[in-house]
Order: structure tokens, then sequence, then C-alpha cells
């Protein structure tokens, strides 16, 4: 019981490692942020450390980019084998920006393998706060993805053989049957 | 002197209360204009492109199937939220919701697909143009984006080749 305790406990007490790529801070800030008493990300645990060797997520912002991407797999590559990757921001999930610029060679998923994606330039500390919780396991994702249809195909196609004199007027017959149907 | 000033970080600790926000457990409200992430309405929409144009980001994408329908796909990935594409609509199609916890473990959840009925014009057979803001937004012809791999082609070739409309007259001005 205590052993089952401690694991629940302990067991998923997640130290962060914090890697920026070459972004503009901005998603740095949110991330302190975070770990300030008013947020308070200890409470599930989660502690920033200094070296990727001690951490179990890596918290990638800014964009996979030339100079960095070495430095970056090298720093993946250094963490202890049960390990998550988080991206935290527009560029880290999809490029930023200046995606198509020289130097930038897209989202960090081209270097490291990611996990949880985190979208916002930059997210609020609640939202990564939120992407924790989805990681942990105590909350559930909101987002799916959506499809509209706008009307329902076939529509009659024009023909001046569908006029119809009616009185003073010439009536289009097919549009006036279509337009009565219940449309959904 | 030292446990002085811990007396005085003591009382200033206590003075300071609990700060820490229950947040996952309760919801935690937004300023009213916060930007989070934008909703497409499918019924207001009359797809005419200029969010597609106007994202900094390109991350709307627009695929012409055929004459009448028009596939608007919006990705999300690197979204910054800013809301040019909500300003320029000029339908109000998009609108900025609240929504800011989109953490997903597949970044294929934040996207979201409109499929447009663009209806033809019953003389010259090609779709409706609005005139003045599509003309701002030079919008011509169709556009071409590759919706499998995700991505923003950068000029469909109707773009770069002007066509010239059936009944259009030209003026010589001397």
């Amino acid at each position: 019981m205590l052993k089952n305790l401690c694991r629940k406990m302990f067991g998923r007490s997640l130290w962060v490692y914090h890697a920026n790529s070459g972004g503009c801070n901005g998603c740095d800030i949110e991330v302190l942020n975070v770990l300030t008493p008013y947020y308070d990300a200890e409470r599930f645990g989660i502690r920033l450390v200094g070296s990727p060797r001690h951490a179990d997520v890596m918290l990638c912002q800014g964009p996979a980019m030339r100079p960095t991407a070495q430095a970056l797999r090298r720093a993946y590559d250094a963490m202890p084998a049960p390990k998550l990757v988080f991206a935290i921001g527009s560029c880290a999930c999809g490029g930023g920006v200046w995606h198509d610029t020289y130097n930038v060679l897209g989202p960090v998923e081209k270097i490291v393998p990611v996990d949880f994606y985190i979208p916002g330039c930059p997210p609020r500390p609640e939202a990564i706060l939120y992407g924790v919780a989805v990681a942990l396991g105590l909350a559930d994702k909101k987002t799916a993805p959506v499809t509209f249809k706008q009307a329902e195909l076939p529509i009659p196609r024009y023909h001046p053989g569908d006029l119809r004199r009616e009185g003073d007027m010439i009536v289009y017959t097919k549009v006036e049957t279509w337009m009565r149907q219940p449309r959904g | 002197m030292s446990v002085l000033s811990k007396l005085k970080e003591a009382l200033v600790c206590l003075r300071a209360g609990r700060v820490t926000l229950p947040y996952p457990a309760q919801p935690r409200p937004v300023p009213p204009r916060f930007r989070g992430r934008p909703i497409f309405d499918a019924a207001k929409c009359i797809g005419c492109a200029g969010c597609a144009n106007n994202c900094p980001a390109r991350e709307i994408l627009v695929f012409d199937v055929c004459q009448e329908i028009r596939i608007l796909k919006y990705l999300g990935r690197r979204c910054t939220y800013c809301g040019r594409c909500a300003d320029v609509c000029p339908e109000k199609a998009i609108t900025m919701s609240h929504e800011f916890e989109n953490a997903t473990n597949q970044i294929g959840d934040i996207q979201q697909t409109l499929e447009l009925f663009m209806s033809t014009c019953q003389r010259c057979g090609r779709c409706f143009k609005e005139p003045s803001p599509l003309e701002q937004l030079k919008l011509k012809g169709y556009r071409f984006d590759d919706l499998a791999h995700d991505r923003w082609v950068f000029r469909s070739q109707a773009y770069l080749t002007r066509e010239t409309a059936a009944d259009d007259v030209n003026i010589d001005l001397d």
C-alpha cells in the first residue's frame, strides 16, 4: 500500500529541462511564470533542473534552427531513457512566423520526437500547466479536428429549359423545388 | 540581526497568505480582449480566401477541388493568434475565441477544415467575385495549396498570368 502510494505520489514527478533553440524568449518567460508560487508547478512535482542528464522532460521553445540543431539533438540524447518532449509555443509546434527563412529548419519535431504540443504565441501559463496536466492524466484534452460542410450536393444546375411561365412572371422551377426542401 | 530578519520574512509570508491559483481544478477566466483559437463559421464564410492571403504564418490553406467546391483548411500549428484573419474577413465569419487550452499529443487535433460551396455565375460559369475587398486582396483564379502535405504553395499559375474576363473592354486613352 505504501509502495503504491509512493509510486502514485513520486512516480510522476517530472523534472524538466528547459531548452531554447532560437526562440524569442517569450515562451521562456511564460515557462518561468509557471514555476512561480502564483501558478506553482511544484504541486505536480515539476522541478527545473539545469542539466539534461537529470531531466525527464525537455521543454522545447523556438524552432529548429540550423546553428542549434546539433546541440538540441545532443541534449535530447543525453536525457535518460523514459523521456518526454514538450513543444511549447507556435515556433516549436510548427516553425513560427519565420518558418521560411534561411536558418529555420522548421518545427522541433524535425530534430527530436515531440510528445505534447502546446500552441500559443506565447502560450498562457495556464495553457502550459494544462498541457502538463494532460500529460500527467489529470485533465482531458479539449481539442479535436473539425470539418464543416457548407452545402450538400448535388445542387441543380441552371438550364434555360427549366424556365416556366406563370402568369406575368417566369419562374425557374428547379430552384423553387430546391428552396422548398428542408435543409439541415 | 539574522533572527530579526527571519522573523520579518515570516511575517511577510504570513501576511501574503496563499497566492497559488487552483487552476487545473477550476477554470480560469481570461481578459475580455484575449485572442485565443480562431473559430471558423462555415455558414457565414463566402470563400474569398482573404484570411489565407493575409495570414502571416501561412497557416490557412485553400484548395479548389472543382468548380464549385473550395476547401479551406486551418492548420493552427504555427498560428500566432494575431487576429488578422478575423480583421480582414468581410463577412465576420472568423471569431477569435477565448480558448487557450489547446494542448494535444497530436498536432492534427487543432486543425479545422471547411468545405465551401462556391456558386457560379450563370453567364461566365466562374465563381462570383465580390468586387471591392477581393480586388484589394489581389485574388485571381484558383488556389491550389498542397493539402496532403500541409504545405502552402507560393503562388498559383492563375495568379501569375493575368486573366482577362470575356467582356472586358479595352479603353484607349490618347
